[in-house]
């Protein structure tokens, strides 16, 4: 999508495209700052190489033949496509603007990544609790830039109810220390 | 009939009354908190489906959640200029307009009496047809399931937004992802690397909630930060005889044309709103009013994207094809409780299909009344910041995880998902198709596979086939239209000359 402005407008020939250029532009209001070429290409070589590793890994399952699919037929088959069709995206898709650039806010996805892992990793030992306290409150307070009294208020109301839901309401045996 | 009215019976009982409501409540919240879209939060809510316990009650919950959001989009659309939903985006032209005039509370009335017929004039349709068209896909055999199969992905990647290219290859490696684990028909691990985990195949819920959730939630970290909500002042809700008078015409074109696109795999109710407005454009004696605040420019379009989410349940439960990204959810629901979407299902699993059909038409009137007399109740709750939702979102969905196996390799597995389905969207792939293929990617080998054994190794066999046949010849067509169409545009462009720059297409 690109908030370009179509050439159609010119003709008015037909209403549907007019809206649908209006629509997008729309939502190009919404949308970050677009990448550049740089991320296309990536894109599009991570795409590359995945087909290509498939493929060659699918190679070596066996593909055997159509009478009788080898387990590596249709995975490579499949490969064969993504690897094909990323090709002509690198060729083609230099000039597409549907990329969103990184930006300092993108710090704030990677802390909330962070967060997600050392929860996964303290819920066994340490029970769901204080780990849902913890995130509430980074997220409510450093990336959402609440105020301390309504982190405090929310982060305990939101585990208060969680504990209710999940261990009373819904019954499933979550890791808890209370 | 007699299974259409256990249908009733089964929506009847309280606890499933119970579920419905909860699930068009849920639908409407997210439809008004922009950020979280209905496939997203079907995704997050799969794991509590499987705890429900009652596989019915889970589904019509889940169905809910896709058609109330379609209401609730509605309402940021008029009052913040902000479509809640995709469809929604239209709407904002007239309804905004209106708003800005005073006339919210009217915007919203004439959205949601659409809406309710929309709907409630497509379940009909949906009642009467679905049965038959499940009747004759009845006899399907591995051929026609594997067009089909093919068909479907290859049509929600095309008909979504962006650049088609990239959801083509986002199929294919929704396909590919789709291998991993134990071959089923010869027991070789494929792409495990020695993972015991891996050799089980990846769920699909888990692929779920981290493409469609997780990257969600992150990129809504990124992507809203402090953007003050005012809402413009609602009043009088109740439209007047007169502006309903106006409306009708809309309401019953939309209607039809709603139901029609909805059918079709594809951004059906995206594409239908846009189709229904260009309509009402077109065929109005007073086209400039349109985008000042005409009520047709909010019935139209309104009351298309609800009988196009309605009746884009039937290739689902007709066929076992998921029309478009919510309705993959809905796939998945049904897979996880044990049921394999099939033409079969009407006469297997009668209770589970009319009740989920017959619960629309309660769900309806349950999302009527939210929105007439109580939408002051969310047009409160636009107030509240993004920011208080987003850890509530990220616990459900990371405890979701975890409850699946008691297992944290599932909320590791999914963070992957998660960052995968961020990088996507900055590189500018839509996750959409990836799922839906990935959903589809099993069913799609496996009949491939059986096809290829029944023809005895000859693929023209799918060709040949009377019902497979033509259903690729469709196939051929919906893949090369772009591209015949990309060197149409290229030749007017360069016998016009009079453009400089690539016409890039605005809505793919």
């Amino acid at each position: 999508m690109s908030d370009e402005r179509t050439p159609t407008r010119s003709t008015g020939s037909d209403i549907l495209e007019e809206l649908e250029a209006e629509v997008a532009e729309t939502l190009a209001e919404e949308r970050l700052p677009s990448g550049g070429p740089a991320y296309q290409v990536v894109g599009a070589l991570v795409a590359l190489s995945i087909g290509i590793g498939g493929m060659v890994l699918a190679l070596d399952y066996g593909l055997d033949n159509l009478r009788r699919p080898g387990p590596g037929l249709w995975p490579f088959v499949t490969a064969t496509v993504v690897a094909v069709l990323s090709a002509v995206l690198l060729v083609v898709g230099r000039k597409l603007e549907d990329s969103e650039a990184f930006s300092r806010a993108s710090v704030l996805p990677a802390v909330g990544v962070l967060t997600f892992i050392g929860f996964a990793l303290v819920l066994p030992t340490l029970g769901f609790e204080i780990p849902a306290l913890v995130l509430c409150v980074i997220w409510l307070r450093f990336l959402g830039g609440e105020s301390w009294r309504s982190t405090v208020i929310i982060s305990l109301a939101t585990v208060a109810a969680f504990y209710l839901l999940f261990l009373y309401g819904l019954k499933i045996p979550l890791p808890h220390l209370f | 009939m007699d299974a259409f009215l256990d249908g009733f019976a089964v929506v009847a009982q309280p606890d499933t009354l119970f579920y419905c409501l909860i699930g068009v409540l849920i639908g409407m919240l997210i439809g008004v908190l922009p950020g979280l879209g209905p496939a997203a939060t079907m995704a997050i809510l799969l794991p509590i489906v499987v705890t429900v316990g009652d596989p019915i009650a889970g589904v019509i919950m889940m169905a809910g959640v896709y058609y109330g959001a379609q209401y609730g989009g509605t309402i940021t659309s008029v009052l913040l200029r902000i479509p809640g939903e995709a469809s929604s985006v239209v709407t904002v032209f007239d309804g905004f307009a209106l708003a800005k005039q005073g006339k919210a509370g009217t915007a919203l009335g004439i959205a949601a009496i659409g809406s309710f017929v929309g709907a409630t004039l497509s379940i009909i349709a949906l009642s009467l047809t679905a049965p038959l068209v499940a009747s004759w896909a009845v006899d399907f055999g591995p051929p026609e399931y594997a067009a089909l199969a093919l068909l479907g992905v290859l049509l929600v990647a095309t008909i979504g937004s962006g650049s088609k290219l990239k959801a083509l290859i986002a199929a294919a490696i929704g396909l590919l992802l789709a291998t991993v684990g134990k071959d089923q028909f010869s027991g070789a691990e494929r792409f495990t690397f020695g993972s015991m985990e891996l050799s089980q195949g990846i769920d699909f819920v888990v692929v779920a909630m981290g493409l469609f959730g997780v990257s969600e939630i992150l990129h809504n970290l990124e992507e809203r930060h402090g953007k003050p909500h005012v809402p413009a002042k609602v009043a009088n809700v109740w439209p007047s005889r007169k502006e309903l008078k106006e409306a009708s015409p809309a309401i019953g074109r939309g209607s039809v044309i709603g139901f029609f696109l909805g059918v079709l795999p594809g951004g059906g109710a995206v594409m239908s709103s846009l189709a229904a407005y260009a309509t009402e454009k077109r065929v109005s004696k007073h086209p400039e009013e349109f985008g000042r605040g005409s009520i047709k420019g909010v019935a139209a379009p309104e009351t298309a994207n609800n009988a196009a989410a309605t009746s884009s349940f039937i290739p689902l439960l007709t066929l076992g094809i998921p029309a478009n990204a919510s309705m993959a959810m809905l796939f998945a629901a049904l897979l996880v409780l044990g049921i394999t979407p099939s033409p079969a299902l009407v006469e297997e699993n009668p209770e589970l299909f009319w009740g989920v059909v017959n619960s629309m038409y309660i769900g309806n009137v349950f999302l009527l009344l939210l929105s007439i007399p109580l939408v002051g109740i969310f047009v409160r709750i636009l107030r509240v910041r993004p920011a208080i939702l987003a850890p509530i979102t990220a616990l459900i969905t990371i405890l979701g995880a975890y409850t699946l196996n008691n297992s944290t390799f599932d909320i590791f597995l999914m963070i992957a998902f998660g960052i995968v389905g961020y990088l996507m969207k900055k590189a500018g792939f839509e996750p959409g198709p990836m799922v839906l293929a990935f959903v589809l990617g099993s069913i799609l080998e496996n009949n491939v596979r059986r096809s290829l054994i029944i023809f005895d190794g000859d693929p023209t066999g799918f060709v040949t086939d009377s019902i497979s046949g033509p259903i690729l010849a469709v196939f051929v067509l919906v893949a090369l239209w772009p591209v015949a169409r990309a060197l149409l545009d290229r030749r007017q462009r360069r016998t016009s000359l009079s453009e400089s720059t690539p016409r890039e297409d605005s809505l793919r």
